[in-house]
């Protein structure tokens, strides 16, 4: 019989084509009503931390230095109160193979991919994940088909979207370029089928526990350096994966007692699935479009249950506005000799805003950088959102409109991060979950205090009020 | 334009059209088809607009209208956007006082 390839047809024989191209049985894991065991997950089918160092060290990924930014620092001290203004220091991720932290994420899927007889990868990004899957491939012998959500109905594209489709491009991958919508999956699995490569995806365990080797890395670097483990790690948030496997390296280290702050550029306002939207903005990761949705619902993304799941680990989660991204990309290339990002500074501009928070002797570290070129910069971006009719002015960030305006800061100063309630973000966490039950049980009560990084207390009064 | 067999050129395809789009779609997307592009080595001899099939990086053959021959990349630096100067100069100042 043919196959059904409409895509309700497609769309319902997902579980299948996801089994087939992932390799692992998920069901396993799966316990009773909402509950499902995370870290049999994480232990049965991911790699033990050294074992990961191990297949990183074997590709060129990893070991990326940490630099202490002691202008970066000057500056925000001028701005924090006596006896405020934490060292930062940036650990720097644009090294890796193919210029960014995803290497580390590649690194594992695609070693994964080859031991279990693959003939090539499939990944579904936009980002610079499809960069690393392509590098890995290309060093680890594999074929290698990107997906990305690329242009508008007018065929126009994001700078920096293009300019990752030509560096997989470079490495010899395939790219497919959709124009903007959901429905990118269904092209996602149809490719699976038709292939029967392995989906690469950001979320299995083998993706997040490539992440661990950051925090463990990091955690070790600046102890070395400064003789004790950092107060505080920012990490850019968006799908989760970078917090979530950056949290649990810091966890294996030891570092216990450093907090993990979420770092993502405000976006509200604007729909990440809306054709008219979606050249109106000027970072396509990084952002609370993505942040957001994926700490309220991990299992939204690729795989059935994602190993992603930030909410676990976040002690903090704070937002900072795409002018002051910008403007922080720009201080670090003039005052720090480094030209990074955009999108990957974002917890930098964070880290400048908390570093005045915490004390003179304190460390505060930004945990990853981006590579930059044509298109990736903020230059192109720029050019591009004002071509596109976006205001972009000095002024103050706080009254940036997402879609309408970019606000550079007319000052260092105003460079604030705004604080998400944690709290509320839980709260939709559960309320997500309870949506796909009939009943409540205690398991699914401790269950929902581990995925929310809350207590069962907290996860019962949630409960009621939601009755 | 005429493509010659073996020419690098790109294809398009509708893959959804807006009937067929997921409900969940905003409504501004729902009016417009899901498009896709794909590069590949043009498999016999075509001509702009006409349905051909290309042979992929990976092997895939797959067919589509072709749109463009010998694509390539122009994304750029961007015009000039006078703000960034102003932050070099701006930060400068703050820390080093003007003499930098």
């Amino acid at each position: 019989m043919e196959k059904d390839m409409s895509y309700k047809g497609v769309m319902g024989r997902s579980n299948e084509i996801m089994k087939n191209a992932l390799g692992i049985d998920y069901s396993r894991f799966e316990g009773e009503g909402l509950t499902f065991d995370y870290e049999k997950m994480m232990v049965e089918t991911g790699y033990t931390l050294e074992e990961m160092i191990d297949i990183q060290r074997s590709v060129g990924v990893g070991n990326t230095p940490v630099l202490e930014l002691k202008n970066l620092t000057a500056l925000a001290r001028k701005y924090a109160p006596e006896g405020k203004g934490a060292r930062i220091f940036l650990k720097d991720e644009a090294s890796n193979p193919s210029g960014s932290f995803k290497a580390r994420r590649a690194a594992n899927a695609v070693y994964h991919a080859k031991k279990n007889g693959f003939k090539g990868v499939i990944a579904a990004t936009s980002g610079n994940y499809g960069a690393a899957v392509a590098s890995q491939a290309a060093m680890q012998g594999l074929k290698c088909i990107i997906v990305q959500e690329c242009y508008d109905s007018k065929g126009h594209g994001q700078p920096e979207i293009v300019e990752k489709a030509r560096k997989c491009e470079a490495y010899g991958a395939e790219v497919v370029q959709l124009s903007v919508g959901p429905e990118l999956f269904y092209t996602f699995l149809k490719l699976l089928e038709e292939t029967g490569y392995f989906n690469a995806s950001l979320y299995t365990p083998f993706g997040i526990a490539g992440v661990e080797t950051l925090g463990w890395e990091l955690a070790n670097q600046v102890k070395d350096m400064t003789g004790k483990y950092p107060e505080t790690v920012v990490c850019t948030n968006a799908g989760g994966g970078n917090l979530t496997g950056t949290a649990r390296g810091l966890r294996k280290i030891g570092a216990v007692d450093t907090k993990v702050v979420g770092a993502s550029v405000n976006l509200k306002g604007l729909h990440m699935a809306s054709d008219t939207q979606f050249n109106k903005k000027s970072f396509t990761t990084g952002h609370t479009g993505f942040g957001i949705p994926f700490c309220t619902w991990p299992d939204r993304s690729d795989v059935p249950r994602s190993a992603a799941r930030p909410l676990r680990y976040m002690d903090r989660y704070v937002t900072v506005n795409q002018g002051e991204v910008f403007y922080m990309t720009e201080a670090l290339a003039q005052l720090e000799g480094l030209e990074r990002g955009p999108a990957g500074n974002t917890s930098l501009a964070a880290a400048f805003s908390l570093a005045q928070e915490m004390n003179e002797d304190e460390i505060i570290v930004v945990q990853e950088t981006e590579y930059t070129g044509a298109g990736k910069h903020i230059g192109p971006q720029l050019s591009f959102a004002r071509e596109n009719g976006i205001n972009i002015h000095f002024g103050n960030p706080a009254e940036e409109i997402p879609g309408e305006s970019i606000v550079l800061p007319e000052d260092p100063r105003l460079i604030k991060t705004v604080d998400l309630d944690m709290d509320k973000i839980r709260r939709s966490l559960i309320k997500n979950a309870l949506a796909t039950v009939s009943e409540v049980s205690g398991r699914d009560i401790e269950f929902l205090a581990e995925d929310t990084g809350s207590n069962e207390e907290f996860v019962m009064e949630v409960i009621e009020s939601l009755k | 334009m005429l493509a010659r067999k073996g020419d690098w050129v790109k294809i398009y395809n509708i893959v959804l059209t807006s009937e067929e789009r997921a409900p969940q779609v905003p409504e501004d997307t729902s009016k417009v088809p899901l498009e896709m592009w794909v590069k590949g080595f043009i498999t016999e001899d075509g001509k702009v607009g006409e349905r051909v099939e290309v042979e992929t990086v990976t092997g895939r053959r797959v067919a589509g209208e072709l749109v463009e021959v010998e694509p390539c990349y122009d994304h750029s630096f961007g015009k000039n956007i006078p703000e960034i100067l102003e932050i070099g100069k701006q930060l400068r100042g703050i820390l080093f006082g003007g003499d930098c």
